[in-house]
């Protein structure tokens, strides 16, 4: 996927208002099969998979022994003991390896990454242009469900997730099958106001919704704890990889926090690894930052010291050897109004 | 690509226009095209003294920030202030009301440095 097809801002604009197609297959898609999967995976996962029926996914992590994030992922039960993890693409191989490594008796995982691709088609004329796809009377599946359907004589997955804050499905298929599935739907999504959206546009609309970007907000030196997603977490299972660490962290609060935050005035946009200050102390340091195409301000989220860390607290971001002043924020940074 | 034939390049984008014995500057067409999107402007300071290729203003688009520097030695002596309010001038008008500050030049030989419009067009293919 290309930074920007045409403007970063004209993407995000028509993700919005209109609807947008990412090219995913990068993403990296793993199998777990086997009579143990589920009980497997639910040692190696932090969500409950016991929760999850045929057909739904759920966000889960994957943490090391110190409870750091390996990665974050969809994890969704295809049957019974059959799962595919939707997981980032940079992290495919040492997810792979880790799970190999951890990998129980009577469990077969496989990395289909290569052999399939995926696009995420999001916005708010998502249902129209579906239903142009798949047919008229055809209903895209329900939140976080996940489907097989026929397309153009293929099968094709499709899952009712995304990652910009719009409604949205991701559909997966075939390696051969993604060149014919992307022309169809820019094609049809021509009535609709579609645009190919790259990586720049999918950082603005995921970092207006604060959701998480591995590699910048969460990192193996991160637990879903500090980074206030906890919800993810389900503690009342009594083993999975990083439990310990993650339950201390629960009981004895996190020393930094993962927080939202937001310019006061225009200026320059905040980025990554710039410092966050309260007065002359230092508290922090921004982890992702971009200006709002839909606010119009700068935003970002920083890891900043618990005392700082809430909601209204007053702080400085340093750019450039200069201070600009930001307020913490509740997330999601931009609402649907 | 627009590439203007009066105008002098350097191999980090910015365009140099000669007048008299100042320079006005701004970023190519290429540059803007690159960048899209241009949401804020750092302006040099007025009298700052640079050498060649030193840093002294930052243009920053939704994706990136990026230096632009002094493409000879001299003093600034005029800045685009209508930049602050309105980034955008320089996607829209990158050779004109897109410029983004003038420098008086110590030396005149020193342009000579600098890439012509046949080099530029080379450069960015």
């Amino acid at each position: 996927m290309p930074v920007q097809y045409t403007s970063i801002i004209e993407e995000h604009q028509a993700v919005r208002n209109n609807v947008g197609i990412f090219d995913i297959s990068h993403m990296g898609q793993l199998l777990v099969t086997g009579p143990a999967a589920a009980e497997w995976l639910n040692t190696m996962l932090t969500n409950n998979i016991d929760k999850l029926e045929v057909g739904h996914g759920q966000y889960t992590f994957l943490l090391n022994e110190r409870g750091g994030i390996i990665d974050d992922l969809i994890v969704y039960r295809i049957e019974g003991q059959m799962f595919l993890l939707v997981v980032n693409a940079a992290r495919t191989d040492q997810d792979f390896a880790w799970l190999d490594r951890h990998r129980a008796k009577d469990v077969d995982l496989k990395d289909r990454s290569a052999s399939f691709g995926g696009v995420a088609i999001q916005g708010p004329r998502m249902v129209e242009l579906f239903r142009t796809l798949f047919g008229k009377d055809v209903d895209p599946p329900g939140r976080n469900h996940i489907v097989d359907l026929p397309f153009d004589g293929t099968s094709v997955s499709v899952a009712r997730t995304g990652y910009t804050g719009e409604d949205g499905v991701e559909v997966f298929f075939r390696a051969e099958d993604a060149a014919k599935f992307w022309n169809a739907a820019l094609e049809k999504g021509k009535a609709f106001g579609i645009r190919p959206c790259g990586l720049g546009a999918r950082d603005t609309l995921r970092l207006e919704v604060c959701y998480p970007l591995n590699g910048s907000d969460l990192s193996p030196e991160r637990n879903p704890i500090e980074a206030g997603l906890g919800f993810f977490v389900d503690l009342t299972k009594p083993n999975f990889i990083g439990r310990e660490v993650v339950s201390k962290t629960k009981e004895n609060g996190s020393p930094e926090n993962l927080v939202a935050f937001r310019m006061q005035a225009k200026g320059p946009p905040p980025r990554p690894h710039y410092p966050v200050f309260d007065n002359s102390e230092r508290v922090g340091e921004v982890t992702s930052g971009t200006l709002s195409p839909s606010l119009n301000y700068g935003i970002g989220m920083a890891y900043v010291s618990a005392p700082h860390a809430k909601i209204g607290t007053r702080i400085d971001i340093e750019i450039r050897g200069q201070k600009f002043p930001a307020t913490i924020e509740k997330k999601p940074l931009y609402k649907k109004s | 690509m627009n590439v203007p034939d009066d105008l002098l390049y350097t191999e980090s984008h910015e365009w140099i226009k000669r007048e008299g014995d100042n320079v006005r500057i701004g970023i190519t067409d290429h540059a803007q095209s690159e960048l899209t999107d241009v949401v804020y402007v750092e302006l040099p300071k007025m009298d700052r003294q640079a050498n060649a290729k030193e840093a002294i203003a930052v243009v920053e688009s939704v994706k990136a920030a990026s230096d632009i520097y002094a493409p000879v030695k001299g003093t600034v002596v005029e800045i685009n202030k209508a930049l602050e309010a309105d980034p955008g001038l320089i996607n829209r008008e990158p050779y004109g009301q897109g410029w983004i500050f003038v420098l008086k030049i110590d030396n005149a030989d020193d342009l000579k440095q600098l890439k012509d419009a046949a080099a530029y067009k080379k450069q960015i293919g």
